[in-house]
């Protein structure tokens, strides 16, 4: 882009084109006030607030910086009599209807109409005395409270709603003193669609919209750390804010990841971070109870046990779970532990989640991650979203999603449930769930069929085509619409779409990978982005959603059984050598077991020493039953977590490890970049970082390690794993870097495949339509599928936690279609036992048509009525990984409402 | 509500569906498919509002903004007789207000009401283009001009 010279109170500058005045004056240090101004959105939506008016040379009026653009030959300025006096006016007919309570406000000192008052010397209105507002303040939310007397009419919030979060729960009303922010028919925000982002309540610069609960703050001195947040994959950067060693508040902070979004859990979630009931002190299970310890009697226990096993069974009698939740750094610390003890039996949550997007991609395209970045969704022709329920899981992203519709994207959605997205999508495949596979077919026989692929890029890119070709020919959409139960031409019109744009971006998760066909799932949604060149470009490729906050990374760094860091073999004998030169240890070269394995192999006595490191498989795990029983006869089970958790009743040794607010370390998204988490405050009690804790119990052993800092342990990382090589704590500072970074020069790695396809070229994996392992039969006539919602994450140990958040969601339940229901005369609230071959649960019905006739959906965060007691641990044969999303199930009426 | 009215409803939302079907541009249409559905429903209630967001596809927060910015719009549904009462400048000067009370009086209803039995409703209007009959009342597409505080009562007979 070009630049412009302009000048601002006689100072010659050059502007870019195209920015506005203020940001132009901004750059040069020159200050201008405004009150709506917000880099994030849309000026032309704003200059409400006409402060930031200035003085520009052969104009009459005084003009709106913000929304007014530079061009050559500009003179402006910011300073003239006649500028300061019309702000100073604009600031006392704000303040004529504007409470002046401001020793006693909770935003004071932290106000910009109260900062911009004090710089013009503003006290009082001449225009006091007039109509005051008088609204009845809205408390109904959970997160934040709404003042409508305090409000500026400034269109922060309502454009924050409505161009990011693409929201629209909020928006202007009246006219002229009635002007108002309200949601629709003045109705309370409870009522409203409002999903509590929290958004507009970081935006807002007076104390109009203020985050529950008031009197947080004690000191008129905060800190702010930058970090990264702990839910999910997204990665979004935001600001921890500190009084006293408490974290009192979170601000979202414009990183590449979230672009300056947050969901409410990011927003409003951190309560946990400081709860009573945190893991403080080491306690070790004595006669059925646990009692505290010191640090030294737990880790001596823990090492003697070890050294006891390792000496009497070998050491694939040892098992660790690593946590897709803790650091790279931790990550990586736990494996080299459990591989230096020689034994590869190390795995993490990531088996339940993407382990077949690791198998399927990995051998069609070499990489199993998302190919492109957050952002470039933004940038989309065409999106498709499949077992993806984005708005809710990964907010952010469904927020982008959104912006990219208002933008012109169009969106296909195929998904067993009616979900958000679903209604505003271009095409929506309301299909059974677990016939995945059956509707990519159709599509890419529709696509081949009409000569739609992409001919050039099959040819030069790919190999394997005509055994795809020849399995999808056997594929038309009329038997996918049996299997799945959609319309044909519903499917015709998914593929056409699909095919016609340059730039389609697909988008799946938990829906494709969690089925006994999971790496088909996944296989045949690479196969229909190949058929179509959508592969190595921005904005179009395939990108599996990554649920936790770090199980790119845990997966990247090697907490995984079949690999050291990147994906390095255990079984290449090379790699081998170099780990067990770096880490001066003999290495095992057989594959170690799986997670749904460790947990088998513990119950049947196979494995005698089981280390869980921030993990909840009492919850998270399917068939809940065998996963108890397992663990009940397991011979030695440590737990390190920051909470008591389901888990840790089987415990025998518990140890206090800190969150993520207490330590530094590195996340990896879900777009692969990797990002600092630093720490805000010291931690509690006696709690130690998780990579304190498993360098202390190494030393123990004999196997002694020195870091003294995180970041030594992301420098050894680097110089062992080509993928992660360029990168430092130096180096991601600022903003994060995706891998592949291979040195200190690669500036990482925006969308992968450019030039060339990771493995060479990509393979078309024809795989054929198979249908779940267990379907509904006249027994249990239903399909029973499990998932999340948009308040409570994973296992809810934080979340439910967070006082807003439990008492909107303190329970679990079970959607349930209106139809459904009334044939079993089951009414919204009604108790329910919801029982499948393996176990039963009772819980509560909503009753909700966003759920297909015949489906019953569960969230999984619940302990009460835990949806994994019912869940199929049937595996991929290829990943391993269980068919959470579909088993048959059936229900009962336990009482009415 | 009996199976009649409900079709006769759903009659309602059909014609307002073609019509929003129909459109060349659905952008920034909002306000004339308002000034559609307020012509077959008479006015503007919480459900077709929401109807109008879900077509267009835009919150329900910005229809309800704009139903509630501009007087034309209203939520209260109107009367079979409408009756609209002109304040304008000349009518105001003529005396409007003073018919105006009057009305309100003999109805016992305020201004966007409408009368128990659903039979007569008051708005006001800005000028309909015939001062020099101000003050001026309109019933349908019928002007009553020079209305004076004592004329009221004979005017609204005639419509009961």
């Amino acid at each position: 882009m070009g630049t412009v010279n302009i000048t601002i109170n006689d100072k010659q500058i050059k502007a870019q084109l195209g920015s506005s005045v203020l940001s132009a004056a901004a750059k040069n240090g020159i200050h201008i006030p405004a009150l709506c101004d917000n880099e994030l959105l849309d000026a032309k939506n704003g200059a409400a607030c006409r402060i930031c008016v200035v003085e520009i040379d052969g104009r009459k009026t005084l003009s709106p910086s913000c929304a007014t653009a530079v061009s050559e030959g500009m003179g402006i300025r910011t300073d003239t009599d006649r500028v300061i006096k019309t702000r100073k006016m604009l600031l006392e007919l704000i303040i004529a209807n504007h409470p002046l309570d401001c020793d006693t406000c909770e935003k004071n000192n932290r106000c910009a109409l109260q900062t911009y008052c004090s710089d013009y010397g503003v006290e009082d209105s001449r225009f006091a005395g007039g109509e005051t507002k008088n609204y009845a303040p809205d408390t109904s939310n959970k997160f934040y409270d709404y003042d409508a007397n305090k409000c500026i009419l400034c269109g922060n919030c309502t454009r924050v709603c409505g161009e990011l979060q693409v929201n629209g729960a909020i928006g202007r009303a009246g006219r002229g003193f009635e002007t108002r922010v309200a949601a629709a028919f003045d109705e309370s925000l409870d009522k409203s669609v409002c999903v509590s982002c929290g958004n507009c309540v970081s935006a807002c610069p007076v104390d109009a919209l203020l985050p529950k609960p008031k009197g947080k703050r004690r000191s008129s001195e905060t800190g702010k750390v930058k970090t990264t947040c702990p839910y999910c994959g997204v990665g979004c950067q935001m600001n921890l804010i500190i009084d006293d060693n408490h974290v009192i508040d979170v601000e979202p902070v414009n990183g590449l990841a979230n672009r300056g979004l947050l969901c409410v859990k990011g927003k409003f979630g951190m309560e946990f971070i400081d709860k009573p009931d945190r893991l403080t002190v080491p306690l070790i299970k004595r006669n059925g109870e646990f009692v505290e310890s010191t640090w030294e009697q737990a880790l001596s226990l823990i090492a003697d046990k070890i050294t006891d096993v390792r000496d009497k069974h070998g050491a694939d009698a040892i098992a660790g779970l690593s946590s897709a939740r803790v650091t790279n750094e931790e990550n990586y610390l736990f494996q080299k532990f459990i591989r230096m003890l020689g034994t590869n039996n190390v795995d993490h949550c990531a088996r339940l989640c993407h382990a077949s997007t690791v198998t399927g991609l990995g051998t069609t395209l070499g990489s199993g991650a998302m190919t492109n970045s957050n952002a470039e969704i933004l940038g989309a022709d065409v999106i498709l979203v499949s077992g993806s329920n984005t708005t809710k899981t990964h907010p952010v992203l469904g927020s982008f999603m959104k912006q990219a519709q208002t933008r012109g994207a169009k969106l296909i959605v195929i998904e067993p449930r009616r979900i958000e997205l679903a209604q505003t999508a271009d095409v929506f495949l309301q299909i059974n769930p677990g016939t995945n596979v059956a509707v990519y077919n159709a599509m890419m026989h529709v696509i081949i069929e009409e000569g739609l692929q992409d001919k050039n890029y099959i040819a030069q890119k790919t190999e394997n085509y005509d055994a795809l070709k020849a399995l999808v020919a056997q594929c038309p959409p009329e038997i996918a619409a049996k299997i799945c139960d959609v319309h044909a031409d519903d499917i015709r019109a998914a593929a056409r779409l699909y095919a016609s744009a340059d730039k389609a971006g697909i988008f799946y998760s938990m829906g494709v990978t969690q089925h006994t066909s999971g790496t088909d799932g996944v296989k045949s949604v690479s196969n229909l982005a190949l058929l179509c060149g959508n592969v190595g470009i921005e904005s179009g490729g395939v990108n599996p959603l990554r649920g936790q906050n770090n199980v790119q990374g845990a997966c990247d760094i090697g907490a995984l059984p079949n690999v050291f860091t990147g994906y390095q073999k255990v079984t290449d004998e090379q790699a081998r050598a170099k780990f067990s030169k770096a880490w001066g240890a003999k290495l095992s070269d057989k594959n170690g077991l799986t997670l749904t394995e460790i947990i088998r192999k513990s119950g049947e006595g196979d494995i005698k020493f089981l280390y869980i490191m921030g993990e909840n498989p009492m919850v998270s795990d399917p068939d809940l039953n065998h996963v108890e029983q397992a663990l009940n006869d397991s011979e030695f089970i440590v737990v390190q977590d920051i909470f008591m958790t389901e888990t840790t009743a089987f415990a025998d040794v518990i140890l206090p490890a800190t969150s993520f607010a207490e330590k530094d370390g590195t996340f990896t998204n879900t777009e692969r970049r990797v990002q600092r988490v630093r720490k805000a405050i010291e931690p509690i009690g006696q709690s130690k970082a998780d990579w304190q804790i498993i360098m202390a119990l190494m030393s123990k052993m004999g196997l002694a390690q020195t870091y003294n800092h995180p970041n030594e342990i992301m420098d050894e990382i680097c110089q062992l794993t080509p993928l992660y090589g360029g990168i430092s704590f130096e180096r991601i500072e600022d903003e994060g870097l995706q891998w592949p970074c291979p040195d200190a020069s690669h500036p990482g790695t925006k969308y992968l495949h450019k030039d060339k396809i990771a493995r060479g070229k990509g393979l078309f994996a024809p795989a054929p339509y198979v249908p779940s392992d267990e379907l509904p039969d006249s027994e249990y006539p239903f399909y029973f599928s499990t998932g999340r919602i948009l308040y409570h994450y994973h296992t809810a140990t934080m979340t439910k936690r967070v006082e807003g958040i439990r008492k909107m969601f303190p329970k679990s339940f079970v959607q349930i279609h209106p139809k459904d229901a009334d044939k079993l005369s089951i009414r919204n609230g009604d108790k329910l036992i919801v029982a499948s071959r393996r176990g039963e649960v009772t819980t509560t019905a909503k009753v909700t048509d966003m759920v297909k006739q015949g489906l019953l959906f569960m969230p999984f965060h619940f302990a009460d009525g835990p949806a994994n007691m019912l869940t199929n641990p049937a595996l991929d044969p290829v990943a391993k990984i269980p068919e959470l999303k579909v088993c048959a199930a059936k229900i009962k009426k336990v009482s009415q409402t | 509500m009996t199976g009649c009215t409900k079709n006769k409803n759903q009659l309602l939302y059909d014609e307002l569906a073609h019509f929003i079907a129909d459109l060349p541009e659905r952008k920034g249409a909002l306000i004339s498919v308002l000034h559609k559905a307020q012509s077959i429903f008479g006015y503007l209630p919480r459900e077709v509002q929401e109807f109008v967001a879900g077509q267009l596809k835009i919150p329900v927060s910005k229809v309800y903004g704009v139903v509630e910015f501009y007087a034309f719009f209203t939520m209260k549904p109107k009367g079979q007789i409408p009756i609209s009462i002109c304040l304008g400048t000349a009518c105001f000067i003529k005396g409007a207000k003073d018919v105006l009370s009057e009305l309100k009086q003999i109805l016992s209803i305020d201004v966007g009401e409408v009368t128990p039995d659903g039979r007569f409703s008051i708005d006001t209007l800005r000028c309909v283009g015939t001062c020099a009959m101000a003050p001026v009342i309109m019933i349908d597409e019928k002007v009553y001009g020079n209305v004076e505080r004592k004329d009221v009562k004979k005017i609204i007979r005639e419509h009961q």
